[in-house]
């Protein structure tokens, strides 16, 4: 029989590498899993706090949002309203996996196959973060923000920094590429540039340029329309990289700053698109590992109830009319779907042949199991591989809920043979971020007249903006175009429901 | 593949300290009012405990574009009686609107946890010491070593390698000192040569250079630099904080209790912008007698009232051991008003010509038995006694107060910030 991983629930250094190393020889072997080289670290729980405050990465710049965090955070863990994660990864190569130093050895194995195998080999494969972040780069260029941004506040003044920052952050909903075309980010290259953009500032510059008189402005007839959106790349829904390409007063530190913002939140916009997949693959993959260890003999029966005590709660499913309900658990319905995946490939039903003709009774498991990682996101995993089954087991039902509908929320499909499609393309559009975030785009700039920036807002099934939140987030964008902002909110018909017009607050002097 | 596990956990901890402390700069005037608010309701000894505070989260909001209403599609786990086509009776009007404001409920206000320092910072942030321009240069604690440029002379201790090695480099380019590779170039040219006149020649020139060479050493002790350090006079502020009261038997506890706490706060603030404070306590009946803080507080007296006496061992204390231009004083009195009708003449010439020109600050607290009202029938002797003097000019500072809660308040007021009166006092 085969050594034992560990005894009881303590744990040291060396059994963590032990655990490490029979969890690496199931995901390889059995699993046939491709991981970025691992990094494991021990934290506490402050270190834990601080890593939320700074969305869950080592190192980030200052802000005094992250401060907010952080003592909302503090304030509730303290009072044990929340509990802490067990663990955090990154998406980074090394792909680095916080532990907690509390937890017990069965939790510090569950941990380490749930997140330096599970998450790390969706990190590595999946076509959403191939595309859009750069896993090597990624800690280079956090730290080189966190420099730029010091440099600036040292050069520029905090209080200036601040302000940039603050509208950009309100914009970082939308500050994202969601269509591919443009070429993967090399965050390391674009370290450079920036360097070298500044070194050859400070090499050319020379004060006399200042004092040339500049020419009678040129006043070119007024553009055509469709030349004018074609010059500044419009309609745009990046609203941070038009303000960064095109604002015309915003300095160069400042489009430093708000490109920044924008790569970080490029960096994360995988991450929201694939929550139900990412948690379903590392719940999957935890779970499979962890029988097998227990299969193996390297964990005791003990250990392994424990460890189906700890999976028992991270994949439970609240009804819909339970206390502790609130939406969808990614790890439940992720894991679930997977699960019925292996069933379907290994044992299908003939529901499931009529319906997955593709993988029913294909046998390879693991096989499908990784091309599913590597080629879908949760909008597409769900559209194709909710099965009948599955939705018969959470008893599934879609509500319809029409304010203008007197007799109150529709119940509009249910699991049944004549509403299994119509739920799955439902839940499959509930996690489509093109249906989360509003959708907001730039559509014109008076370039002749006032300069105002002109942005509509599709409105998707009378579903508004909040007024004060609205106002807030144009009087920050007005503030970074230094011209007037008008925000018009159409519907499909481009009826126009509501219009809003902020004009930016005055600058100080400082900003040249 | 290689694995790293890291044990994090001995990093320094802090890690968002700063970003706290912009959170804290940026929410100032906001947790500042919650502090206050805060601090009236605790005692005194907890008061400058920290804690938890509430804030209203208006200036601390991040806006994003949030959309709300419409129509709405769900899907929702667990079924267990619906069909197709039914309808759901919505819960008051409409679930939309209910949670809206539920929302905005728990984002409203924003609780958390400022610690001790923070606490007292933010407590004591809006106040000033009147008159700080008297800092002497105190005698202790005054010389600060300061680094001062580089010396010919000093301890081996002090030398400075890189100054010496960068002087020692540009006296032998300047003097010419043959390289070793020149040296050892010539060598290999002596070796490789066959003509016996050349030979010659070279060796000469390179007897020539090794003479020279050691005619110039590598470092000399010309070189030699040493870092030289000053001896700065720091300034550092100190004061001296005098505590009288009247213990005759007309002081209660509840009164000694108000006294008390006006002091700590006192001590607490002059500590803050102070390095070195000092307190001396005088408590008098009909005589006056400098005491330790037990005694001041909890230890019996009985007797009549004579309230010059305490400023008389205050003057006396003050001569003897506080010179005026090396420490800044500051005094406060707490009694409940009585003296005799005698002493109002000497109390008054004793304070204007002697205790007052000394002072940075006096300030006079009445304390009354809870409820107070006594205080509207009339005002006591040295109320009306030290109103007519502070009517003639002397800066005394004088309030009333009866309720613990009253103490914050009154604090605060005597030591709020007033550019306006500054001004006014300036020309």
């Amino acid at each position: 029989m085969t050594e034992r991983l560990f005894e009881g629930a303590d744990w040291d250094f060396r059994t963590l590498q032990r655990i490490t190393d029979a969890c690496e020889e199931v995901a390889l072997k059995d699993l046939g899993l491709d991981v970025y080289p691992n990094q494991i670290e021990v934290i506490t729980a402050e270190q834990m706090l601080d890593a939320y405050s700074s969305v869950g990465m080592p190192l980030f710049y200052k802000h005094w949002s992250f401060g907010k965090h952080f003592a909302f955070h503090e304030a509730s863990y303290r009072k044990g309203l929340m509990g802490l994660a067990y663990e955090i990864v990154i998406n980074s190569s090394p792909c680095i996996s916080y532990l907690m130093e509390e937890n017990t050895a069965t939790m510090q194995t569950l941990v380490i196959a749930h997140a330096a195998f599970g998450h790390n080999h969706f990190f590595k494969n999946n076509y959403l973060f191939k595309q859009w972040t750069d896993a090597e780069g990624i800690l280079d260029y956090l730290d080189f923000a966190k420099n730029y941004v010091m440099q600036c506040e040292e050069r520029y003044g905090r209080i200036e920094v601040e302000r940039t920052l603050d509208a950009a952050h309100a914009l970082m909903s939308h500050g994202i590429d969601r269509y591919p075309g443009k070429k993967k980010l090399d965050l390391r290259a674009e370290e450079k540039r920036a360097g070298r953009r500044r070194q050859h500032e400070e090499e050319v510059f020379n004060d006399l340029w200042r004092t040339v008189p500049a020419g009678k402005s040129k006043s070119r007839s007024t553009l055509s329309i469709e030349r004018r959106r074609k010059l500044l790349g419009l309609p745009q829904e990046n609203l941070l990289y038009f303000l960064e390409k095109s604002a015309p007063r915003l300095a160069p530190w400042q489009r430093e700053l708000l490109r920044i913002v924008r790569h970080i939140a490029q960096y994360f916009y995988p991450q929201s698109q694939t929550k139900v997949m990412n948690e379903g693959t590392a719940t999957y993959v935890h779970y499979r590992i962890m029988t097998r260890l227990h299969q193996q003999g390297r964990i005791t029966d003990g250990n392994f109830l424990e460890f189906l005590g700890s999976h028992t709660n991270v994949v439970f499913q609240p009804e819909f009319d339970d206390q502790r309900f609130s939406g969808f658990n990614p790890y439940a319905l992720g894991f679930a779907v997977m699960q019925d995946i292996e069933r379907i490939v290994a044992n299908p039903e003939d529901e499931d042949r009529e319906w997955f003709p593709d993988i029913a009774g294909k046998g390879d498991v693991m096989g499908v199991l990784r091309d599913v990682w590597a080629n879908y996101r949760d909008e597409s995993f769900i559209g194709q591989f909710l099965s009948p089954k599955l939705m018969r087991h959470f008893r599934m039902f879609h509500l319809h809920d029409d304010p203008e509908e007197r007799a109150g929320i529709r119940v509009d499909a249910i699991h049944d043979e004549r509403g299994f499609r119509r739920v799955r393309r439902e839940l499959a559009r509930q996690h489509d971020v093109g249906f989360i975030d509003a959708n907001i785009e730039v559509v014109d700039v008076d370039l002749s007249g006032d300069r105002r920036l002109i942005l509509h807002h599709h409105v998707i099934k009378g579903s508004q903006l909040n007024e004060t939140d609205a106002k807030r987030v144009l009087q920050h964008l007005a503030d970074l175009w230094t011209y007037d902002v008008a925000l018009i909110e159409v519907d499909g018909n481009d009826k126009v429901l509501r219009e809003y017009v902020v004009s930016p607050r005055p600058i100080p002097a400082a900003v040249a | 593949m290689a694995i790293h596990i890291i044990d994090r956990r001995l990093n320094p901890g802090g890690k968002s300290l700063e970003n706290r402390q912009r959170f804290l700069r940026r929410a100032k005037s906001l947790v500042q009012g919650a502090v206050k608010k805060t601090s009236q309701e605790r005692d005194i000894k907890d008061v400058l405990e920290g804690g938890e505070v509430t804030i209203p989260l208006d200036g601390m909001h991040e806006p994003r574009f949030r959309r709300e209403g419409g129509t709405r599609d769900m899907v929702l786990p667990g079924n267990k009686k619906f069909i197709e086509g039914d309808y759901l009776q919505r819960q008051g009007q409409g679930s939309a609107k209910d949670s809206g404001p539920g929302e905005g409920d728990s984002e409203d206000a924003f609780r958390f946890v400022l610690s001790r320092d923070e606490f007292v910072d933010l407590f004591l942030d809006d106040l000033e010491l009147p008159d700080l321009a008297k800092r002497k240069i105190a005698q202790t604690e005054s010389e600060g070593i300061q680094r001062a440029g580089y010396t010919t002379s000093g301890s081996p201790a002090n030398i400075s390698v890189s100054r010496t090695v960068k002087l020692a480099l540009a006296r032998r380019i300047a003097l010419k000192r043959p390289r070793k590779e020149e040296i050892e170039e010539l060598e290999a040219a002596i070796a490789a040569c066959t003509d016996e006149d050349e030979r010659a020649e070279l060796v000469a020139e390179l007897e020539r250079l090794k003479a020279k060479s050691k005619r110039i050493p590598f470092i000399d002790p010309l070189d030699i630099r040493y870092r030289r350090f000053e001896m700065v006079p720091k300034p550092v502020a100190q004061a001296v904080m005098f505590c009288l009261m009247d213990v005759s038997g007309s002081m209660s506890e509840h009164m000694k209790d108000l006294a008390k706490r006006f002091y700590m706060l006192l001590y607490v603030f002059l500590k803050r912008r102070y390095k070195h404070v000092e307190i001396v306590f005088i408590r008098h009946t009909d005589r006056a007698e400098e005491v330790d803080e037990q005694t001041f507080f909890y230890g019996p007296a009985s007797g009549g009232t004579l309230v010059s006496s305490a400023l008389q061992a205050m003057h006396e204390i003050v001569r003897e051991r506080f010179n005026p231009s090396d420490w800044n004083i500051y005094a406060a009195q707490a009694s409940d008003g009585d003296n005799s009708y005698s002493d109002g003449e000497l109390t008054g010439l004793l304070l204007t010509e002697k205790i007052l020109p000394v002072c940075q600050f006096f300030a006079y607290l009445e304390v009354g038995e809870s409820g107070g009202s006594a205080f509207d029938l009339s005002d006591s002797s040295l109320w009306t006694l030290y109103e007519r003097l502070r009517n003639g000019g002397a800066p005394l500072s004088m309030r009333k107060v009866s309720e613990r809660s009253e103490i914050f308040p009154v604090f605060h007021d005597l030591f709020q910030r007033r550019e306006t009166a500054q001004e006014k006092a300036a020309p």
